[in-house]
């Protein structure tokens, strides 16, 4: 039941983007958001698509595992589509009762769905092409010089990979749990929401201490194995940036000054 | 009671590049009163077909009858009729490590949490817990005691009681267990093994025991089926099939310890039975042959295969 589901699924591999340092790989991400919301015309949203889709032609990610990502966010498309349609003020493209559905709305509406698709895309094509373990390293070093200002970076990274590591666990399970109070007759399928609620408990509790158990084990075979976060600690896997990622970043920085150099161009 | 399979076979995630084929094609029939032992080695599809036995796994293709009714009618045939919920108060369904479903404040509400999901008056469900606490060993007048207290202090094996008395308290024809004994020191593991016996024994339940251990399924079934990725290959009565530890070994599996003594006495010549089971039944046997005189000293490992006596 719980087996289908796919949250920031990693998809392993060697292409070039695979291949990328992932603090190269969060930072054009961020950048790539940034520029984003400073696209302003046609032109601009064609150079970010065009970019978008070299990417994912370069992940040699399947176009199939991106589309499925983006069904559960259709019905959100379509609403920002259709709100901005009808509220945005402008020339009367047509009329629908009271509604007024305006060019300006529909250049706008368009905008936004592309600037939600884009966004989404990339932040699927960052899960995708790195893995968890990886992607925790590159946020741990991304944030480590935050550790001025107290924050605990090194923490905060290992947290997460605890936490993306133990999804999977966690939820074969609940699902192993609830077939065995199903077994004894517990219903997780009536309509009835009070009835739904009370009979999370029976999946829950059980859920819960066995997560406090896991979380001791893995205290106590972390300790054992000497585990101290912090300053002194090595890793195996050291990040390394390569003439890739120069290239990549590169390429961004162009991809960048072209959408916003083109504010300024009229249309 | 009894539970039937016909070209039963489960894939995870059809369609897909990941798509396993858990169960291939599995067709057997598990008859009212019988003890079944089910094994494999890790991977083999044990889990995945107990799990169709009471409904709660779907079949990708194949049937499965419960009492003769089919738990998943084809579309075509008409409207839905079976009822899940009355196949799974038949089959009582227990996962590996049960201890682990434990969930309310007491031993006595954790028991009663299948017959309360029945509907049952609280004067019901009151017997029912009692019996069920019963069956698993704990006598009368110390139920009232554990009743009252927390789940979560008891010891593993008796936790693992009570987790069995939860599923019992819905009054199954049938117990399916997932490795009953993983975890348990000695002591809790032979006082579950002679439960579970007395279940059968005592309150005629059918039992279907899946495990790796060969001792646990010596002790408890009288018939072993042994599945290898997916598939059925070996449906027996448990003398025939300890009978050969040769290729019980190329599964990654053996033979109960005293199967193998048996077979390595007969190998060095000793004219004793190689189907005994129980640690009794061999020592009777040795008695036996060593009563009957000197045994005949065997040249070589080879000589004594040849002396291997198959009764």
């Amino acid at each position: 039941m719980f087996r289908d589901i796919t949250i920031g699924q990693y998809l392993s591999g060697s292409s070039v983007v695979h291949r990328l340092d992932p603090r190269t790989k969060i930072t054009i991400v961020g950048v790539f958001m940034v520029v984003l919301f400073a696209a302003t015309n046609a032109a601009a949203y064609a150079t970010l698509t065009a970019f978008t889709v070299l990417a994912v032609h370069l992940a040699r990610v399947p176009a199939r595992m991106l589309l499925r990502g983006l069904r559960p966010v259709l019905i959100l498309l379509v609403l920002t589509f259709t709100l901005q349609l009808f509220l945005t003020p402008g020339r009367t493209m047509f009329t629908l009762g009271p509604l007024v559905a305006s060019w300006e709305g529909l250049r706008m509406g368009l905008f936004m769905v592309a600037r939600l698709l884009l966004l989404l895309v990339m932040a699927s094509l960052l899960t995708l092409t790195t893995s968890p373990v990886s992607l925790t390293d590159g946020l741990e070093s991304i944030l480590a010089p935050f550790r001025l200002v107290g924050l605990p970076a090194h923490e905060l990274a290992m947290m997460m990979t605890i936490a993306l590591r133990f999804i999977p666990t966690l939820m074969e399970e609940a699902d192993k749990i609830m077939k065995a109070q199903m077994a004894r007759g517990a219903d997780f399928e009536s309509r009835s929401l009070s009835r739904r609620i009370r009979s999370l408990v029976p999946l829950l509790v059980p859920l819960f201490v066995s997560a406090f158990r896991r979380a001791d084990e893995l205290a106590t075979a972390m300790e054992a194995r000497c585990y101290r976060g912090g300053r002194h600690r090595t890793r195996l896997n050291r990040l390394r940036a390569t003439a890739l990622d120069a290239a990549a970043a590169a390429l961004t920085g162009f991809m960048a000054a072209v959408v916003i150099g083109l504010r300024w161009w009229p249309g | 009671m009894s539970i039937e399979t016909v070209d039963l076979t489960h894939v995870y995630m059809p369609g897909t590049e990941r798509a396993v084929v858990a169960v291939d094609r599995v067709s057997l029939r598990i008859d009212d009163g019988e003890t079944v032992g089910i094994m494999g080695p890790t991977g083999s599809g044990k889990s995945t077909l107990i799990q169709h036995f009471n409904g709660l796994l779907r079949p990708t293709s194949g049937r499965v009858l419960v009492d003769g009714e089919d738990l998943w009618p084809r579309e075509k045939e008409g409207p839905r009729t079976t009822d899940l919920h009355k196949v799974r108060r038949k089959v009582g369904l227990i996962f590996q490590f049960p201890e682990h479903q434990l969930f309310e404040e007491s031993v006595y509400d954790d028991v009663a949490f299948g017959p309360r999901n029945l509907g049952l008056s609280e004067e019901e469900v009151r017997r029912r817990v009692t019996v069920a606490l019963r069956m698993v060993g704990v006598p009368e007048d110390e139920a009232e005691a554990l009743g009252r207290r927390s789940p979560f202090s008891l010891s593993g094996g008796q936790m693992r009681r009570v987790a069995i008395a939860g599923v019992l308290a819905m009054r199954p024809a049938t117990l399916v267990l997932d490795e009953p004994t993983a975890g348990l020191d000695p002591r809790g593991r032979l006082e579950l093994l002679e439960t579970l016996s007395r279940l059968h024994r005592r309150w005629g339940l059918t039992l279907v025991v899946v495990s790796h251990n060969m001792e646990d399924l010596a002790a408890l079934v009288d018939r072993v089926i042994i599945l290898d990725q997916g598939r059925l290959i070996l449906d027996g009565p448990t003398r025939e099939v300890f009978r050969d530890p040769e290729s019980l070994r190329r599964l990654g599996l053996d033979a109960p310890p005293v199967v193998a003594l048996m077979h390595a006495l007969a190998a060095r010549g000793a004219q004793v039975d190689v189907s005994r089971l129980s640690p009794r039944e061999a020592a009777e046997e040795i008695d036996q042959w060593i009563r009957a005189g000197r045994p005949r000293r065997a040249g070589s490992g080879r000589e004594g295969d040849a002396g291997l006596v198959h009764v």
